[in-house]
């Protein structure tokens, strides 16, 4: 027992300014997720949060190709499904319809954990307070405006531009 | 694990102040907490928090940010503007339940 009564301090990081920048440079299911689940985590504990997409990240945020990531063992060194010590042979992975089943199975695993889909995700980070920005190379590369891409993106900015908004940042890259 | 007073009462809670005992819980009881960490109940916060405890009576852990969202109907935008900065954190304490285990 203790006189003071035990509390819990929420408010040490807010007040310290903490702010995370993830750069999402992948277009594939499995590493679509890492930034996603980083990124919501930061923002509930109260840290500013940016997300750069930049590349194949762009899938991430492209409204025709933000619900349709794909998973597949081609190219990929872990050939097994998670939770499955069963490995896969390589060759397997090329087959017609590989990728669609892999991409469907992972797709049921995340949605067994309760984790959303990706433009769902986006919608969660938003509402979160996300600060979401597009790769102005990127953008010009796929030809690619504003209006193509999920709402939440506050605009096309330049690798400069980025850096000037995360001085101070902690910085991933995924 | 130690215990504090909390509200004139004697209170079971982990290291960082969390109720460890939901049972111990009652309205009352949360108006102190709220007021431990500079949150003024109103209407609105009582929806979640009501939420929350239905929820864990059921699920036996804490619901995440998105449950409360997607389960219980409220925005998660709306969270964040009645828990500043750490709305997960800040409801389940004041909800005398554990923080949230899970990832998302």
């Amino acid at each position: 027992m203790s006189d003071t009564p035990i509390v819990p301090s929420f408010d040490d990081d807010v007040a310290s300014g903490r702010k995370l920048a993830i750069i999402c440079s992948k277009g594939n299911l499995d590493m679509a997720y890492p930034g996603l689940i980083l990124a919501n985590a930061a923002l509930g504990e109260g840290i500013e949060t940016h997300l750069f997409f930049t590349f194949w990240g762009f899938d991430m945020i492209n409204k025709e190709t933000m619900g349709h990531l794909k998973f597949t063992f081609v190219g990929n060194t872990s050939m097994h499904m998670p939770g499955s010590s069963m490995g896969i042979h390589h060759m397997l992975g090329a087959l017609p319809g590989a990728t669609a089943a892999s991409t469907k199975m992972m797709k049921k695993m995340i949605s067994d954990l309760d984790v959303p889909e990706v433009p769902e995700f986006l919608e969660l980070l938003h509402g979160s307070g996300c600060h979401m920005w597009a790769c102005r190379m990127s953008a010009d590369m796929m030809k690619l405006e504003q209006e193509d891409l999920y709402e939440g993106v506050e605009g096309i900015i330049s690798a400069t531009d980025f850096i000037e908004l995360t001085d101070g940042a902690q910085l991933l890259f995924i | 694990m130690p215990t504090t007073t909390i509200a004139g009462r004697e209170i079971d809670v982990d290291a960082e102040g969390f109720l460890t005992k939901p049972e111990q819980w009652d309205e009352e009881l949360a108006q102190t907490l709220a007021t431990n960490i500079g949150i003024e109940l109103t209407e609105a916060h009582w929806v979640p928090i009501h939420f929350l405890r239905k929820d864990f009576e059921t699920q036996k852990e804490t619901a995440t940010l998105r449950r409360v969202s997607t389960v219980g109907g409220i925005p998660v935008k709306e969270l964040f503007a009645l828990f500043p900065g750490k709305p997960a954190k800040k409801m389940s304490y004041i909800a005398g339940l554990q923080k949230p285990k899970g990832c998302v």
